[in-house]
């Protein structure tokens, strides 16, 4: 059967059928790059395909376990103990730290429950290991080893101790897929923890900085300067640590300052991350009023509405 | 028709091999090392099988590379297919070469498909990628020697076509 193709593959040149197929074949890729690119089915089609690709991320992701276990296993013992210390060290300031911190939270419960607001310092949040998978695309991803069954949704902030580290792009079964902060593709707005000042940290295109291209040039903006989320957006709650600007130095049109800021998370080092659940409520614009009757119509109402809220108050007395 | 069997079972589970190679993950430094393993195994399978290895072949292992990798799907089969092509049709030369030879040709044809890749990323929208980015062509030719002499050896003592 194969020998019929030895005519058909010629030393020197080749045929046009074959040219003809290289050009089909190419076109089909195109083709479906393009409905890609501006239908997102790709997501779509992995979920159904995640009984194939999820035991194959679980395969790949077997020797960086196996380096990790192995890392532990012949470690030497002194560094072990040094670690050991380092880490109870570690959990007996934070410890320390968090009893302070109680009656603080608990003294702030207390007033925003007298400001009736619904924010709360609770982290509703889910632990998850990273499965050392590379998905190429210059290593702007990570995969997490809890997926749809397990509650996870696309656009769930990802945190680890030290910072944000991204968010969830897409969420198979039972595994998803985070998008680093450094993604290029990635934006997330920020405060600037000692003027307040707000603005937007992009990805770079080296992979391990923030960049954030558009700070007005009078700003007060100085190497060193911690990152904050603002909250802006409503995706990311506010007050996690983001990262530490670098370097501060004047755009290419001289409009901006631009300034380099290195994440606080350990972004290529973490093994476990944390989940976070319950999205904080955005501090962004106000959701939209429903639309509202002819003002006239309302007035009676509106008038009538408020007595209400003084007679319950009184209630209690 | 066992040992057919057996040679078609090798065939796939190196391509398997190669996608899971492709996923595994190096230390952040190695990073850019890292060759392009699907398109090193399937440039061994064209110049050693050119009956298995066809065009739609290839188009398959990039669409499942693309699956896996979660880029856009379309874009490794657009690599591979055009790889596959050109080793397909200089099959009878390349594989005539001694091998310092062939090895520069692999580094030839990893390096137009590094192009291919940068011309779908910037079309895209994607940003150029850094310079270490066009080192793992040269890492994937010094190890085409290597590879090909390994599968062949492989093939040699399994005894399969």
């Amino acid at each position: 059967m194969a020998r019929a193709r030895d005519e058909s593959s010629p030393l020197f040149a080749g045929n046009a059928a074959g040219t003809l197929r290289l050009i089909v074949y190419l076109a089909l890729a195109v083709v479906l790059m393009v409905l890609d690119h501006r239908n997102g089915w790709l997501w779509r089609l992995r979920y159904a395909a995640s009984a194939v690709v999820e035991p194959v991320y679980r395969l790949a992701g077997l020797p960086a376990v196996g380096i990790r276990t192995m890392s532990v296993a012949f470690a030497d013992r002194q560094r072990l103990t040094e670690q050991n210390q380092r880490l109870r060290e570690d959990l007996l300031l934070a410890n320390a730290k968090l009893n302070r911190l109680a009656a603080v939270a608990e003294q702030n419960q207390r007033l925003k429950e007298l400001l009736d607001t619904q924010h709360s310092l609770e982290l509703n949040v889910q632990l998850a290991r990273v499965i050392g998978v590379d998905l190429g695309a210059y290593r702007y991803q990570l995969t997490l080893n809890m997926g749809a069954r397990d509650g996870v949704r696309p656009g769930q902030p990802v945190i680890d101790a030290h910072g944000v580290m991204g968010q969830v792009k897409e969420a198979l079964p039972t595994t998803s897929v985070v998008m680093l902060i450094t993604d290029p593709a990635h934006a997330i707005p920020v405060v600037v923890e000692r003027t307040g000042l707000r603005t937007v940290a992009y990805g770079s295109r080296d992979g391990d900085q923030l960049s954030l291209p558009t700070i007005p040039q009078a700003a007060d903006v100085r190497v060193g300067d911690k990152l904050l989320t603002s909250g802006l957006g409503g995706r990311f709650p506010p007050g996690f640590p983001v990262g530490e600007v670098r370097s501060v130095a004047p755009s290419a049109t001289g409009m901006f300052l631009v300034a380099m800021a290195k994440p606080s998370a350990d972004l290529d080092r973490s093994e476990d991350v944390l989940l976070l659940h319950d999205q904080a409520e955005p501090d962004g614009p106000p959701a939209p009023v429903t639309p509202m009757g002819p003002p006239a119509g309302l007035a009676p109402a509106v008038a009538g509405s408020t007595p209400a809220p003084a007679s319950t108050s009184g209630a209690p007395r | 028709m066992n040992r057919q069997r057996l040679s078609l079972w090798w065939f796939i589970g190196t391509l398997v091999l190669a996608l899971l190679l492709m996923l595994v993950p190096l230390p952040g430094v190695l990073e850019p090392f890292k060759p392009y393993w699907p398109a090193l195994f399937l440039l061994y399978w064209s110049l050693e099988s050119e009956d298995r290895v066809t065009l739609g072949l290839a188009f398959t292992v990039g669409l499942a590379a693309d699956l896996l990798n979660g880029v856009v799907l379309g874009e490794q089969a657009l690599r591979l297919c055009a790889l596959a092509f050109i080793a397909l049709r200089f099959r009878s030369r390349l594989r005539f070469f001694p091998m310092w030879q062939q090895a520069l040709a692999v580094l030839a044809l990893l390096l137009n498909d590094r192009i291919l890749l940068l011309i779908v990323r910037v079309l895209a929208g994607a940003s150029l990628p850094p310079a270490s980015w066009w080192i793992s062509p040269f890492v994937g030719a010094a190890l085409w020697p290597f590879l090909f002499l390994l599968l062949d050896d492989l093939r040699a003592r399994l005894r399969i076509q």
